[in-house]
């Protein structure tokens, strides 16, 4: 039972000695035993984690296991970024954010599996095989951190990380029923992530609750010498605040009104979610869809995914250049059906003669939804939206389908090219296949504090938590 | 030959010589390393998740290096990624800088034209391929010491129209980025790389060619004179015969000093350059530039003319003295000793000049010996030429057989009798002086 512990119950209760290191990692071990099997969540282990774990009581974090999305890079474990092409790699040096998760007393457990090079939003793409969503195993578990998110929804480990560079912390944090927080851009260091889309990359805390992210977004968040992309900006202490609810927010309803949403399930949650702020003293809006910049309104999402196609694909064409066959292990020839296809499409949209055309015109569009944002934001204190159309797919579902993740991530793609922070929680469970919704809230940049407040006031209030009962 | 008249732009590369190299904390000294690969960390390496992040010190080294060129300094600059494949590019991009470079439009004055400066940017360095037989296998061995060494690239309009114009524009570049101490410039090591594209047009014409030769491997400035003279022979030969020279890439060979094909260059190649998104976007405030403009020390023009108003030498010995930044320091260290005084005013600032001009060997007097030396040969020529010609008497009594061989057209022996008038005078005397009383009394 203890593996069900969340986050905060676990440091509290290890710190109290109501059990030992030793206890709390049976019985993760024997969880991991049981099911990593079927769910095939980690690519690789730590067997000296106990050890390790037994010296850190006196630190922030503990001693408590944390499971790592295989491409940030270890010293210890392998770093394969799910790709056949770095099967064995043992990197030379450590991620900033492991690192500094180590340094918070945090134990590397194992690392998860994802979907090759991060490219994909169901898991299914891992050159090791697909992961299973532990809620209901007919079901994909999203992706790319999808291995992250599993292993806090069959509670193989207290808490995890993974990378978002548009939905891919947040819509695997939906699908498991977990809670997943993408930090502003720039708010986490890249620095020894596996580069994907280098301009919306963002590293964010997976775990069982609000609080339990907020913890570790605490300990990861903050700049860093060696990433040029993170300012010098204080990090917000989101856990003392995470108790002030929402009175006096100003909240916008977004795409509720948009003609493949309007009857979906998810739709009525969140305009449950909405009454419910609204309860606690916000002010609570709907934002109309526009197809042009407008005041007031939130630009149509369907472009965002040409934007995002586009952009990423150049940058993952650029970034993926140097596994040139003459390291690493394995040559070009065991790059998957997927990374290939970005290769040539990014080679394409960077070309003479069609840079102007896509990527620059990308770039523009792009502009124009920052725009938006910055304008919505001088009237907003957040957004809310469902984290993805519906329910979690089954599996097979993304097999020939090259804009799966697209569409499944549409409504996180705006804020995700516009390095807005993000956070899901669960605001639905389906009885019958035991599958989950999530409610996405945004924030304006640097602002993570909001969201933060409204999403453990949205969880304390609402039973869609799986592991409110151990709270 | 007059019909015809050659075009020339050149792109030269430079590397900094910061501390560190251009994206990370390693050492540059590519040079110094004592084996392959110790100077080398993950971002240099181009390994997975690895980032790059300016150097600053290389930048305002840029900057300088445009504000002395008298470029302008661009408000926006960034670095973009320029894609090829090498196995000594670790990433499978170069960073450089495409369309915003942090400096445009400048200019280098020479006596056979000015040449107009297009863009000078800053980009890193490669690795460096080894080719070497292992338990008898060719292989070729990858060294990343030098992969990431800031390297600036100065890019000329085609205002080039001749060897000779050609290597006095490098002249005076090297002159300048060695008074700046932005760069070691070593052309034999390739911490200065030359390369000029050539193509020759009618006179008459005023479009440009429409191809050009870029020749590549040059070390020295004789071999880009050299290779231009080369090339424009070999063009207007062609052009003579109604051919149209190949667009291509040449090498320089040395020991034939001419040039050889290396690949041909139809298509220009497509780097699919982008914004690097690691890197975010670098303004320049117009403080920031004033800051850079106020360390620059007087440049070799300005110091040039300064030298000729204010210490009265003339041109030609100015330039000597101002070539390199060391011996006009030098100069003006003695300059300012003699005039210290009134004993040792009577050194004009041009007997300095060339007292140090003259000399052969590099000076190790220091400026104070050296004021001291010319005081004293001040001294020994104001000596009383009655007193000289009386020494020169006594000495010709003696010497006959001197005489002798001296009118038989052995020249050799006035320096002889020069030195034998010097002993007997006590080392006094201006040995010029004893020579033409010497001729005199010789016939």
């Amino acid at each position: 039972m203890l593996n069900k512990l969340t986050l905060v119950e676990t440091i509290k209760k290890i710190k109290a000695k109501e059990f030992s290191h030793k206890e709390l990692y049976l019985a993760i071990e024997k969880q991991i035993q049981e099911s990593n099997k079927t769910f095939n969540i980690y690519l690789s282990l730590d067997k000296q984690a106990l050890q390790k774990a037994g010296k850190l009581l006196d630190t922030p974090l503990a001693g408590i296991p944390i499971a790592v999305k295989d491409n940030f890079l270890t010293k210890e474990l392998p770093t394969t970024a799910a790709s056949s092409v770095l099967k064995g790699f043992m990197s030379p040096y450590e991620s900033t954010v492991t690192k500094k998760l180590m340094q918070s007393g945090g134990v590397v457990i194992g690392k998860t599996n994802m979907d090759a090079w991060a490219h994909g939003s169901s898991t299914e793409t891992s050159d090791f095989g697909r992961t299973l969503n532990p809620r209901n195993i007919k079901y994909l578990p999203g992706g790319s951190s999808g291995g992250s998110s599993a292993a806090i929804a069959a509670n193989m480990c207290t808490a995890a990380v993974g990378s978002e560079t548009a939905g891919s912390i947040r819509q695997p944090a939906s699908w498991c029923g977990v809670v997943g927080l993408k930090p502003t851009y720039g708010r986490v260091s890249r620095f020894g992530v596996v580069s994907m889309a280098s301009s919306t990359d963002s590293p964010g805390p997976i775990g069982k609750t609000v609080e339990d992210v907020s913890i570790l977004f605490e300990q990861i968040a903050g700049h860093d010498d060696l990433d040029a992309t993170t300012p010098k900006k204080e990090v917000p202490q989101v856990t003392k605040t995470i108790r002030q609810g929402v009175k006096g927010m100003r909240i916008g309803i977004c795409y509720t009104d948009h003609p493949d949403l309007i009857d979906k399930k998810v739709t009525k949650q969140i305009l449950e979610a909405g009454k419910l702020f609204e309860k606690y003293g916000a002010q609570v809006t709907i934002v109309p869809v526009t197809e042009k910049l407008e005041k007031g309104k939130i630009l149509k999402h369907d472009f965002s995914i040409g934007v995002y196609t586009v952009v990423q694909r150049s940058e993952v064409s650029s970034n993926l250049a140097r596994y040139d066959g003459i390291r690493y292990g394995q040559n070009r020839e065991y790059f998957g059906v997927e990374a290939k296809r970005r290769i040539m499409l990014g080679t394409f949209t960077l070309s003479k003669g069609y840079a102007d055309k896509y990527y620059i015109k990308a770039q523009q569009v792009r502009n124009l939804y920052l725009q938006n944002f910055e304008q919505l934001f001088e009237g907003y204190d957040l957004l809310i939206s469902p984290t993805t159309p519906s329910y979690a797919e089954p599996l097979g579902a993304s097999i020939g389908n090259p804009m799966f993740g697209e569409l499944e991530d549409m409504l996180l793609e705006p804020t995700s090219i516009s390095g807005l922070p993000g956070i899901s929680v669960p605001c639905y469970k389906d009885e019958q296949t035991n599958l989950y919704l999530g409610m996405n809230i945004v924030a304006s940049w640097w602002q993570e504090e909001k969201m933060i407040q409204a999403a453990h006031l949205y969880e304390s209030e609402t039973p869609w938590n799986s592991w409110r009962i151990y709270v | 030959m007059n019909e015809y008249t050659t075009i020339v732009g050149m792109e030269i590369h430079v590397e900094l010589a910061t501390s560190s190299k251009m994206f990370c904390g390693c050492i540059n000294d590519p040079f110094g390393a004592t084996k392959p690969n110790i100077y080398t960390c993950p971002t240099c390496l181009g390994m997975p998740g690895a980032l790059p992040v300016p150097n600053a010190k290389a930048i305002e080294w840029t900057i300088k290096l445009g504000l002395a060129l008298g470029c302008e300094i661009q408000p926006y600059s960034k670095f973009d990624r320029k894609h090829y494949f090498y196995p000594d590019l670790a990433k499978g991009y170069q960073i450089s800088q495409y369309d915003l470079p942090f400096c445009k439009k400048g200019i280098v004055k020479t006596l056979l034209g000015d040449v107009r400066i297009q863009r000078v940017h800053l980009e890193e360095d490669t690795g460096k391929l080894q080719h070497a037989i292992i338990d008898g296998k060719k292989v070729t061995l990858v060294d990343f010491n030098r992969c990431g060494v800031p390297l600036v690239e100065i890019v000329t309009e085609p205002d080039i129209h001749s060897g000779e114009h050609a290597k006095l524009f490098l002249k005076k570049l090297h002159q300048l980025i060695r008074y700046l101490g932005i760069s070691s410039a070593d052309m034999e090591k390739g911490s200065m790389r030359l390369e000029p594209n050539i193509s020759v047009r009618k006179s008459n014409v005023k479009k440009l060619p429409t191809y050009k030769v870029e020749v590549k491997n040059i070390n020295s400035f004789n071999f880009v004179k050299k290779a231009i003279d080369f090339e424009t022979n070999r063009h207007i030969d062609l052009l003579q015969h109604g051919q149209t020279p190949v667009q291509e890439t040449r090498g320089y060979a040395e020991a034939t000093s001419s040039t050889i094909s290396q690949r041909s260059k139809e298509e220009a190649q497509d780097y699919r350059y982008f914004p690097d998104p690691d890197i975010p976007t670098i303004r320049l405030t117009k403080s920031y530039v004033e800051e850079i403009r106020n360390t620059l020390q007087e440049l070799p023009d300005a110091k040039v003319s300064r030298f000729v108003k204010e210490y009265n030498l003339n041109e030609q010995e100015a330039i000597q003295i101002v070539e390199e930044k060391t011996s006009a320091d030098y100069f003006e260290s003695c300059v300012s000793l003699a005039q210290g005084t009134k004993e040792t005013a009577i050194i004009a600032p041009t007997h300095i000049a060339r007292r140090i001009i003259n000399q052969q060997e590099k000076t190790e007097l220091s400026p104070k010996q050296l004021i001291e030396e010319l005081i004293s040969k001040q001294r020994q020529k104001q000596i009383d030429p009655n007193l000289v010609r009386q020494a020169i008497q006594t000495v010709l009594r003696v010497q006959t057989k001197a005489i002798g061989d001296y009118k038989k057209g052995k020249t050799t022996v006035l320096m002889f009798l020069v030195g034998m008038v010097k002993q007997e005078l006590k080392g006094k005397g201006d040995a010029s002086f004893i020579e033409t009383e010497l001729k005199k009394r010789l016939g």
